[in-house]
């Protein structure tokens, strides 16, 4: 009884120790973002890496949500007379959710992975060690730049996400379906608004950005220095991503769209 | 990889970015039908807004003129006052305007249609249609109609 009580007490020291250390971490890689200013070559080799080789990802599951968005929304608006609507359909889910939780979990898989993997193996083969001795703040120089590259590279594409959804929608809707081209999208501009949705789609993209690059940075550096621990360290990233983006989707969307 | 590509390829991938968000902006949302700013304001007093939103259309001859920018309560009166901004091109809306609130198709939402009178002084800054008709709501037609039938039908059974 005591050996459990002593199990589940080390678990929740182990989990508050953990936050504890991620929000150092992240206190850390806010206070060197500016050391940053002259290197700026850093953060654009890293926008490159978890941007531009996301792109393809990113364009082509975008095109496939709003053609499914698409066909699914005709579906049931035919019944109704209403399939005009289907432009709102579209462009709401995408533009408010679809476009910022979908873009984050591809990022989580696609780039917050790679991203543990990459300081996880640097610590492993102690090489953030090395750089320690050499007085180089790894912080600085390896983690910062990396942290801001989300921060750029996550609302760029889940803009991204939405336009080409938007325009995967735009092909099934007029081109397969025959819904009223003028129709679509009058109806979409009527309804979409600029700083309801937009601005708030943009802001969840940026939470989300911040998150799971955070995530993936803290799981690299936290990893148990062996091929094992990296491992898991990848696995973990993916699967604490994916739970906070979908928590946090639902408290920006209460505080956002829910008026209370 | 040679860094020149690297940065070309950064410098696409923001330019594409960047369009996106700017589609968004102007092609997805009303951005470009965004003129709030303009116009010149005038109020009309309903018995019955209800189904009437901020940002409602205001039009005539189905033409959208403007848009709802406050609803509020009339303490004096118990009557709901409504501020409409009509952009400042139509400037030669006649004085005795009458203000009506319709449906847009049958559950459609509701908007502020506006029929000309013969005045040849037009509306200015700060006026209020004087002439309005209150919106229709569904329920009291249907109770209305209800409860006609059911007269209709225990007088016949006398």
């Amino acid at each position: 009884m005591l050996n459990l009580l002593q199990e589940m007490g080390k678990r929740g020291l182990g989990v508050f120790e953990r936050l504890g250390r991620g929000c150092i971490l992240f206190y850390n890689i806010i206070m060197g973002l500016h050391t940053l200013i002259p290197r700026f070559g850093l953060v654009v080799y890293q926008v490159y890496s978890v941007g531009v080789l996301s792109l393809i990802i990113i364009v082509v599951s975008g095109l496939f949500v709003g053609m499914v968005l698409g066909l699914q929304g005709y579906n049931t608006l035919v019944d109704f007379g209403a399939e005009e609507s289907l432009g709102i359909v579209v462009a709401l889910a995408l533009v408010r959710e679809l476009g910022p939780v979908v873009t984050a979990l591809l990022f989580a898989g696609r780039a917050g992975s790679a991203l543990t993997a990459e300081i996880g193996l640097m610590k492993a083969t102690e090489q953030l060690s090395a750089m320690e001795m050499m007085a180089i703040d790894p912080i600085r120089r390896v983690m910062a730049p990396r942290f801001l590259a989300g921060f750029i590279a996550m609302p760029l594409l889940a803009a991204i996400f939405s336009a080409v959804g938007v325009i995967g929608g735009y092909f099934v809707a007029v081109g397969l379906v025959g819904v009223d081209e003028g129709a679509f999208w009058s109806q979409m501009q009527d309804a979409v608004d600029l700083y309801d949705d937009i601005y708030n789609g943009v802001i969840k993209s940026v939470v989300f950005g911040v998150v799971v690059t955070w995530i993936a940075i803290f799981e690299g550096s936290d990893a148990i220095p062996t091929s094992e621990g990296v491992s898991r360290a990848t696995t973990r990233t993916v699967v604490h991503s994916a739970l906070a983006v979908l928590g946090l989707d639902f408290v920006l969307t209460a505080l956002m769209f829910g008026e209370i | 990889m040679n860094t020149r590509i690297v940065e070309i390829w950064v410098g696409i991938f923001i330019a594409a970015g960047s369009a996106a968000l700017f589609m968004l902006a102007m092609k997805v949302s009303n951005l470009a039908t965004y003129t709030d700013d303009e116009g010149y304001v005038v109020t009309a007093k309903f018995e019955d807004a209800s189904g009437l939103k901020v940002r409602s259309p205001v039009a005539m001859a189905g033409v959208r003129l403007g848009r709802v920018t406050d609803i509020k309560f009339d303490n004096q009166s118990l009557e709901a006052v409504v501020t409409m901004r009509i952009e400042s091109q139509y400037n030669t809306l006649p004085k005795d305007t009458s203000a009506s609130i319709y449906t847009a198709g049958l559950l459609g939402e509701k908007y502020v249609g506006l029929e000309p009178g013969g005045d040849e002084a037009s509306l200015q800054n700060g006026d209020r249609i004087k002439l309005t008709q209150s919106s229709m709501v569904l329920e009291k037609l249907i109770g209305q109609f209800v409860s006609k039938f059911l007269n209709e039908d225990s007088s016949d059974k006398k």
